[in-house]
Parts: C-alpha cells; sequence; structure tokens
C-alpha cells in the first residue's frame, strides 16, 4: 500500500487507464452472456448454461479471475487515493463553483464509480459467494452438474420490479463512468493523435451507451413481458 | 455602469480572510478589469481603507501575472483572455462580481487576491531547460525541424505560466503547464538530448509541491489564455512512460 501511494501520479494513471481497459473488455464478455437471459432463441437457457458453465469452470478463466479481481481492487484503490490526494490539493475550495467548461461526465467518476462499487458487492452477494458456497442460494433453485443455476436465480431477482428498476439505473450510471473513462483512458497512456482520437471518442460514446443499454435490455424484458 | 463586487481579502498568508462587498459606480464599459479595480483602489484609498492587492505586471496579455478567478471562471468570461484582456463590456450594469484568488495547496494565498505562483519556478528549476552545450548560432539548415513540430512546439512554449489551469482544474493540477514545458523541449533536437531525466525530475516536483492528478475533465483546456492543448498532457505521458521503460 505504501509502495503504491509512492508511485508518481503518472504511474497511477496508467495502471488505472490499463486496470480500467481490461474491466472494459470483461464487461463485454458478461454481457454476451447475460443477453441469453432473453429467450432470443429457443435454445436460449442451454446457451447461457453453457457460457456459465464455461466461466465457472475453464481452468483458464478461473487462472483469469485472480487478474480480474485484482483490476477490480486496483482501480478501485487507485481511483480512491487519487482523489484523496485531489481533494488534499484544493483545501479551501472556490465560493463560486467553477463552471469552466470541460467533460461533464469526468466530473463525477469517483460517485459513479462509488455506486458501481456498491452494485458488485451486493452483485458478488448475489451471484459469486453463492458459487463459492459463502451464501446460500435463493429457495428452490436447482444445481446443475457442478454449477450453481445462475439463470434461475437471474431470474428470480429480475422478476422483481425494485431490483429491475435498481439495476437500470445503476447501468446508465456506469454508462456515465465508462463515457468519460473509455477515451479518457487512452489519454492516460499517451494515446492522443489529430486523426485517430475523435475516433477513439466515438468508440468510446459508442460502447458507453451499447454496452450499458444491453444490460439494461434484460431487467426490460422481465419489466414489459413479466 | 454600477457594479457590485465581492471580493476576497486576505490581511496576510497566515490570516483567516473573508468577502468584503463593495459597489463601484461610474464604470465604463470601455475599462479592462484591472483599471476597474484600480478605480475601486482609488475611492478606497479616499476613503482611507486598504487598497485591494491583485497582481499585474504586462496589462497585455503576455506577463502572465494577473490571476484572478471571476464569477467562477479562471480570468473570468471570455475565451483565451487574460485577466488584463477582459473589459467591463463583458459584464451587465448593476451585476455582482465575485473576486477570488487562485485556490491551491501549491498557491497560497499571501494577500486578497494575491497567491504565492514559486511552485511554477520549482518545477522549471527541476528540469525545464536545456544544460547542454548547444554551440554557437548555427545555419538556419544545419539542424533540421520539420514545420510541424516547429509550430507545436512555439504553441507549447507559448503559455505563460500564469496557473488558470490548476485554478480550473477540479483537482487543482498542474498537469497542463508542466506538459506545455514538456513539450516545448521534447519536440525540438537540442530538447530530446535530456527528454528521460526532464520529464521525471519536472513530474517528481509537480508531485510533490502538491497538486493533484490530471482525471481529464479538460477544464485547463478551455480556460487557458493562450489555448495550450491536452494533447501536450498525452504528449508527456508518452514521454513518461518511455523515460520509465527505456
Amino acid at each position: 500500500m505504501n509502495k503504491m501511494l509512492r508511485y508518481s501520479s503518472l504511474t497511477k494513471k496508467y495502471v488505472m487507464a490499463l486496470a480500467g481497459f481490461f474491466l472494459m473488455i470483461f464487461l463485454l464478455i458478461h454481457l454476451g452472456i447475460n443477453l441469453f437471459i432473453i429467450p432470443f432463441t429457443e435454445n436460449h437457457q442451454d446457451i447461457f448454461r453453457d457460457g456459465v458453465h464455461f466461466m465457472t469452470t475453464n481452468p483458464l478463466i478461473k487462472a483469469m479471475e485472480i487478474f480480474l479481481f485484482g483490476g477490480f481492487l486496483i482501480h478501485i484503490l487507485i481511483g480512491i487515493i487519487l482523489q484523496i490526494r485531489n481533494w488534499m490539493a484544493r483545501p479551501i475550495r472556490y465560493a463560486k463553483a467553477n463552471n469552466s467548461q470541460g467533460s461533464f461526465f469526468s466530473k463525477y467518476m469517483i460517485y459513479t464509480g462509488a455506486v458501481i462499487l456498491i452494485f458488485l458487492i451486493i452483485h458478488l452477494g448475489n451471484f459469486y459467494f453463492v458459487k463459492l458456497g459463502l451464501t446460500e442460494a435463493p429457495e428452490g433453485m436447482t444445481r446443475v452438474a457442478d454449477d450453481h443455476d445462475f439463470y434461475s436465480m437471474a431470474i428470480n431477482l429480475f422478476s422483481n420490479k425494485i431490483y429491475s428498476g435498481i439495476y437500470i439505473v445503476l447501468f446508465i450510471l456506469l454508462g456515465f463512468h465508462l463515457n468519460h473513462a473509455f477515451q479518457s483512458a487512452f489519454q492516460s497512456l499517451g494515446l492522443s493523435h489529430s486523426k485517430y482520437t475523435p475516433f477513439i471518442k466515438a468508440v468510446g460514446d459508442f460502447y458507453s451507451i451499447v454496452v450499458p443499454l444491453g444490460f439494461i435490455l434484460i431487467p426490460l424484458y422481465f419489466i414489459i413481458y413479466y | 455602469m454600477n457594479i457590485k463586487l465581492k471580493i476576497w481579502r486576505q490581511k496576510n498568508a497566515k490570516a483567516k480572510g473573508k468577502f468584503v462587498n463593495y459597489s463601484l459606480d461610474n464604470v465604463s464599459p470601455e475599462m479592462s478589469f484591472l483599471e476597474m479595480l484600480d478605480a475601486l483602489n482609488n475611492k478606497l484609498i479616499i476613503e482611507g481603507d486598504e487598497p485591494v492587492a491583485f497582481e499585474h505586471d504586462c496589462r497585455e496579455g503576455i506577463c502572465g501575472c494577473c490571476s484572478l478567478y471571476i464569477n467562477g471562471t479562471p480570468h473570468g468570461p471570455g475565451e483565451k483572455t487574460t485577466t488584463c484582456e477582459l473589459h467591463m463590456r463583458s459584464f451587465k450594469d448593476g451585476q455582482t462580481i465575485v473576486v477570488e484568488p487562485w485556490r491551491s495547496k501549491a498557491f497560497p494565498v499571501m494577500k486578497d487576491l494575491i497567491v504565492d505562483r514559486n511552485a511554477f519556478d520549482k518545477i522549471i528549476a527541476a528540469g525545464g531547460f536545456i544544460s547542454i552545450d548547444a554551440g554557437s548560432s548555427q545555419d538556419s539548415n544545419a539542424v533540421l525541424v520539420r514545420k510541424e513540430k516547429a509550430d507545436e512546439a512555439f504553441i507549447s512554449a507559448s503559455c505563460i505560466g500564469c496557473g488558470a489551469c490548476v485554478a480550473a482544474c477540479k483537482n487543482a493540477s498542474a498537469m497542463l503547464f508542466v506538459s506545455a514545458k514538456v513539450s516545448q523541449f521534447a519536440l525540438l533536437p537540442q530538447g530530446k538530448v535530456e527528454a528521460v531525466e526532464r520529464v521525471q525530475a519536472m513530474v517528481a516536483k509537480m508531485d510533490e509541491l502538491g497538486f493533484g492528478n490530471c482525471t481529464n475533465t479538460y477544464a485547463c483546456e478551455a480556460v487557458c489564455p493562450k489555448g495550450i492543448s491536452v494533447t501536450n498532457i498525452a504528449r508527456m505521458n508518452r514521454e513518461f512512460l518511455y523515460a520509465k521503460i527505456s
């Protein structure tokens, strides 16, 4: 921890950006599997269960899990360290709030990040801790081979409209977080170019809309059809 | 014009400051903001009050001395202007104008609206120079520099070190200033020789002095009176990464 504090501000930014990129790739894979909760095809349940089975039993993925948790932990810890340092850099605030133009969502990264963290803990409690056996699966949930029945557990959660509502709001906030994060990570790594930066920003806008929207489709489906 | 002013007054670095309200009548819209403050100070002197301390020198947007945070914006309303280039026609008759000093741990208030920006000099002293013997004046074509690079270096070098970037940044980060000073050398052959040591020394000094970290909000670029771009920050990030792995 002390070592982490001693790293230069720029090194922290690089690590923050790299961990962020890693988490953004993970989010895409997660979405790819989650979307099969919605009955696009007749065998969507089987595809979802196969996906979960692969993600929970494949040795390579299990090894990657360590990196994933490491990525989350580093991203959160460095985010908090940087934020505290940033607050300390201006001990006396302005009386008149700063109205300078700039990236809008960037001003709220710590807050959107904090909300995402709270959801992440709830999400782990609902699924990952069940898999580890730390928390009990909801009643009536079956086991398929070695896996807990994540499909039934997801259906069980999304049939609760309050949970679905919170889930939708959370993913809108995640969209705000990602909108700044995507292009910011490139800038932090020094990847700025007059020709390519507008394209990177466009991809970031696309990613930050499409990925959260994909996740939101699932509770929306349950709200509309159940 | 008649205007109302709410100005930060602080006796010295250790004193606790507070806002004091003033009203000033017969302000000409053609007056610069600093001339308006001169008029206020004349009035205060006549009334036997202590005049408001503020920093100024060239009054033509070159020296970077004037450093006022006006109605929530460093250097006040208007793009690419310093406080001395700001005119009273930018305000409305009867408007209340809130004037504060730059707020940053690294820029402590010395008196009223004057802050100590010595931190910038310390960053420059850490590496913002060329110490190799670049020789005497050479034939202009002896060292070839691409026109685009020369232009970029010139724009980076046009940073006047006023500190508006620090003042505007929600994290009080000095990255725009430091990156402009790193860039003006890194882009040119004479500066490249010491680029690896320079960027590390300047970033280390910036961190040591208590400036915040850049979170890419780009508020700095929006208020910079010289239009220094955040592409300089990306360049500094590249330079530092290269320095660390080389």
